[in-house]
């Protein structure tokens, strides 16, 4: 039983595993094989990236999550450089 | 009264195996306190750095004299906010993590900075600092001791998590895990499955909330 392979994480909003293990892949193998490398060309992954954001921002709101409107490393503001 | 942490670890990998592994760390056999994982915000700039914003829901497991503090009703589940900067220009990882809810309880923020090491080639420097603070009862010794305690063992959980990962990457150049295919797995791999095997047939550990 090799849970790793076969076991991938669930998406808050419970319909939207399936579409964001589809984003994750697309996204895993861009990474690693073109942004990391430098490579600046297009991103596939803009459709399956779509179809999964409106999943899941239509589950956070349904579910209240409050993170609307925070700040990309909001907190970090106030803290010195490490 | 903020409590304020730093300390910096070696990771025995090149960083751009420990940033691939950073997307792949979940599940992990030391993140079952972790229920779900989602990418809610994505964007490349225009000097290629990447941005990322990751939503975790964490179960928040107390002891049974902590529970009081929570009014009946209250959320179990923690949100965690995970915003990270890859640049790959400067071979920097910079993230910062804090949770959204119960932060009157307590409040953790964290920010890691991974980056070539200097000293030791093929391995990555992880300097990581952290901010706690709480608001109930003017930070009482009982529920600082069981934040700190719990956040240095969902240090060293993420540690492994992140290890874990990495295990599982082989090869010369980064790779992303086929989820969908067999692959044989790691030694490492197949210690930590039997693990992850075993706990989950294991009856539940009434203690076990850190």
């Amino acid at each position: 039983l090799f849970l790793g392979y076969f076991i991938t994480m669930n998406s808050v909003g419970e319909a939207c595993t399936d579409l964001k293990r589809e984003y994750d892949q697309c996204f895993n193998r861009w990474f690693a094989e073109h942004f990391l490398k430098g490579d600046r060309s297009g991103d596939p992954c803009t459709e399956t990236f779509r179809k999964y954001q409106r999943c899941v921002q239509k589950a956070i709101k349904e579910k209240d999550i409050p993170i609307d409107g925070v700040e990309f490393m909001g907190p970090n503001k106030d803290k010195p450089d490490s | 009264m903020v409590k304020y942490f730093c300390n910096s670890t070696d990771i025995k990998s090149t960083w751009d195996h420990v940033v691939s592994a950073f997307w792949q760390r979940y599940p992990n056999p030391f993140s079952t306190h972790v229920l779900t994982e989602d990418v809610v915000y994505r964007e490349v700039t225009t000097d290629h750095r990447l941005l990322s914003r990751r939503l975790l829901m964490k179960t928040n497991r107390l002891p049974r004299w902590a529970e009081r503090f929570f009014p009946v009703g209250m959320s179990r589940c923690v949100y965690i906010v995970e915003d990270s900067i890859v640049d790959p220009v400067n071979r920097s990882l910079t993230t910062y993590t804090w949770n959204l809810n119960h932060t009157t309880l307590m409040s953790v923020e964290e920010r890691c900075v991974f980056q070539d090491s200097l000293e030791q080639p093929s391995t990555t420097l992880l300097k990581r600092e952290a901010w706690i603070s709480s608001g109930i009862f003017g930070f009482s010794k009982p529920i600082q001791e069981f934040g700190l305690a719990r956040f240095k063992s969902n240090q060293v959980k993420a540690m492994k998590g992140l290890e874990y990962a990495l295990s599982n990457l082989q090869g010369e150049t980064p790779q992303w895990l086929l989820r969908d295919t067999v692959k044989p797995p790691s030694e490492k791999a197949k210690e930590a499955a039997k693990t992850l095997a075993s706990a989950a047939s294991a009856p539940q550990k009434p203690q076990q909330y850190v």
